[in-house]
């Protein structure tokens, strides 16, 4: 095994879960439970796909990813901040919901229920190993960059602010609601771009491509303890265990079956506390009222 | 009595009522963004479903296994707890029940086998919805994202099992069961023929009724919907609050897993990867709509059931994915609207009640 080839397949794969991940840190510090985050990428690689067939650039692609994942953030946030539904059940709609009109629109745009046509990437020159994608790069900055945001940033102080002690926040003047709002539609913007690299990276839309990325990110969310960087070093660890599993396929030194239940197993094993308790921000899931 | 009655039922009526509007009003949209007429298209759908006795059993079909995961999800709220596990415990049910299935000789009559398919599949539910109870009582993990995770564990664990093990070559499905069959309900009702309905139906709604004898006649079930309300109050009146709660999940996790009956045992006599599709995380939104109570379950399962059947009859027209977003769209309008109507009906009444 070339560990070059290790590392660079391995941030590959890792690029869609970094930046959902990212969402998922910022909403659920704001104390909104992000379980729509599948959703949100799925819309994002679907509506980046449209973009970028009718511009035929990837540029435009990502302009209306990041929209379609800002969009399902958005109905995210009134549901849960405006409306206050229950936040794991809206996560869990939004995810049904996304699955239902990207195959809907997808028949109706391309008169498929499989995939797109291909669509324009970015141009990749195979010396490169992926790495003059700027998607990669964006999504290996998403990281310290959320970090500055969240611990350096007087926006940061006030979403964790409102993910610990509302009440609190609220008596300081914070508006908590807003507060809120930004966070969320943050995460679908990130999430979404997660899904606007996987379509550029496969050319094209297919139905449920996502398959269950969200969740990793969700995973990967709690095992690093809603810490923007612990939760990117989550996905790098996820993503070294998948490309372990691909390079050592035919060798059937273990089923693929128990390489992929690695992060959810270690997530709940953190949320037990075995190794390091998991604790959730105090407020998160609770609305007041 | 009389009129707490009629406050709650104005309660959970109100949502699903705004819900179906907001759905149709997303309907219309979708179905002329395909240049069809609505009306039509909603005539086929009913004509598709309740307007022939085929279309019928398929809807009463998918309303059984939508009632046991709606029930499973509903018993779990009723205590204060999510379980999105539905999904991974439908399949280990069902993965038991054919493992007995193919174990028990076909001699065996049905009387004695399918009982015990049903205790295998009550108990691979049960074991996959333990997990998660005694996480949460133990260690205090919350239930939501262990059964989320737990669902891509179980499902992993069945798909090696079937793909490496158990299957068919060239299907991921096993052998043909011939002991533990459940009769369809055609043998009975020749109009059904062809329809998958079988008698799995009768026993949801026996669990129903145990659901609903369960929670509101049974000291047991007093006690789980004082720890739903109000955890710590209940544990100060002296109820086992984590004895509640894993209780509660594991027999969660048991109905789910008897779900996986009407797929294995009723319809397609094996098991296979996958078959639980969706029906799961569907019984969320059964449980929601039919807000917690078995007869609105019941209700909701039918409803659901219905769109998803209406689909496949309006596919010639407009492609059946479009009950899958109206599906969410129902789910999204119920949730958003549920605390919005209490609060309106709460101020609506306080000048009475002052």
């Amino acid at each position: 095994m070339n560990p070059f080839s290790f590392l660079t397949q391995m941030l590959r794969i890792a690029v869609p879960y970094l930046f959902a991940a990212g969402g998922g840190v910022i909403a659920e510090r704001s104390g909104i439970i992000s379980l729509g985050l599948e959703g949100f990428m799925l819309t994002g690689a679907f509506t980046a796909t449209l973009g970028a067939h009718y511009s035929g650039s990837p540029w435009i692609g990502v302009l209306t990813g990041i929209l379609g994942g800002l969009l399902f953030g958005l109905i995210h946030a009134i549901a849960t901040i405006r409306y206050r539904a229950d936040q794991v059940v809206v996560g869990i709609a939004l995810n049904l919901l996304a699955v239902g009109t990207t195959r809907f629109f997808l028949k109706l745009a391309f008169a498929s229920s499989s995939n797109s046509p291909r669509i324009n990437g970015f141009a990749v020159n195979s010396a490169a190993y992926g790495f003059d994608n700027p998607l990669l790069w964006m999504g290996l900055l998403t990281a310290p960059v959320l970090a500055f945001l969240l611990y350096r940033t007087r926006y940061g102080l006030r979403v964790r602010a409102v993910g610990e002690h509302p009440e609190a926040a609220e008596s300081v003047g914070i508006k908590v609601a807003r507060v809120r709002y930004v966070a969320v539609a943050l995460s679908g913007i990130l999430a979404g771009l997660g899904g606007v690299y996987l379509a550029l990276d496969q050319h094209q839309f297919t139905d449920q491509m996502t398959a269950g990325r969200g969740f990793i990110a969700v995973a990967a969310v709690i095992f690093g303890r809603w810490d923007p960087v612990r939760a990117a070093l989550a996905c790098l660890l996820f993503a070294a265990a998948e490309t372990l599993q691909i390079q050592l396929q035919g060798n059937h030194v273990v089923a693929s079956q128990f390489i992929e239940m690695i992060p959810y197993l270690l997530t709940i094993i953190a949320l037990a506390g075995v190794v390091g308790r998991a604790v959730p921000p105090a407020a998160l899931g609770k609305m007041e009222r | 009595m009389t009129s707490e009655f009629r406050e709650k039922l104005e309660e959970a009526l109100f949502p699903p009522f705004v819900a179906l509007l907001v759905a149709l009003i997303c309907g219309d949209l979708l179905i002329m963004s395909y240049g069809q007429s609505p009306s039509s298209v909603y005539r086929l759908l009913i004509e598709g479903t309740w307007g022939n006795a085929y279309g019928f059993g398929q809807v009463l079909y998918k309303t059984t296994t939508l009632a046991f995961t709606g029930l499973a999800v509903s018993l779990g709220i009723r205590a204060g707890l999510f379980n999105v596990g539905a999904e991974s415990q439908l399949a280990a049910g069902g993965f038991l029940a054919a493992l007995v299935g193919l174990a028990l000789s076909p001699a065996i009559p049905g009387f004695v086998a399918i009982p015990l398919c049903m205790i295998a599949a009550a108990a691979g539910g049960a074991v996959v919805g333990a997990i998660p109870g005694y996480l949460r009582v133990r260690f205090g993990a919350h239930e939501v994202i262990v059964t989320i995770m737990l669902n891509f564990v179980v499902l992993a664990l069945l798909n090696w099992f079937i793909a490496n093990h158990l299957h068919v070559p060239e299907t991921l499905h096993t052998p043909e069961i011939r002991a533990g069959v459940v009769p369809r309900l055609s043998q009975y009702i020749p109009a059904f023929h062809g329809s998958a309905a079988n008698l799995t139906i009768i026993l949801a709604l026996i669990v129903a009724a145990l659901v609903w004898f369960g929670l509101f006649r049974t000291r047991r079930g007093y006690e789980l919907r004082a720890v739903g309300l109000q955890p710590d109050a209940a544990e100060y009146g002296g109820v086992n609050v984590g004895g509640i709660w894993f209780r509660a999940l594991t027999t969660s996790g048991a109905i789910a897993g008897l779900g996986g009956i009407n797929y294995v045992l009723g319809y397609k006599h094996y098991y296979e990867d996958g078959f639980a599709g969706g029906s799961g995380f569907l019984g969320i939104a059964v449980a929601l709509v039919g807000r917690n109570h078995p007869v609105g379950v019941i209700l909701a399962a039918l409803f659901f059931a219905t769109l998803s059947q209406g689909g496949l009859a309006i596919h010639a027209f407009v492609p059946k994915q479009m009950v899958e977003v109206l599906q969410g769209v129902v789910i999204l309008a119920v949730a958003m609207s549920v605390p919005e109507v209490r609060q309106a009906l709460r101020l609506a009444r306080k000048p009475a009640k002052a």
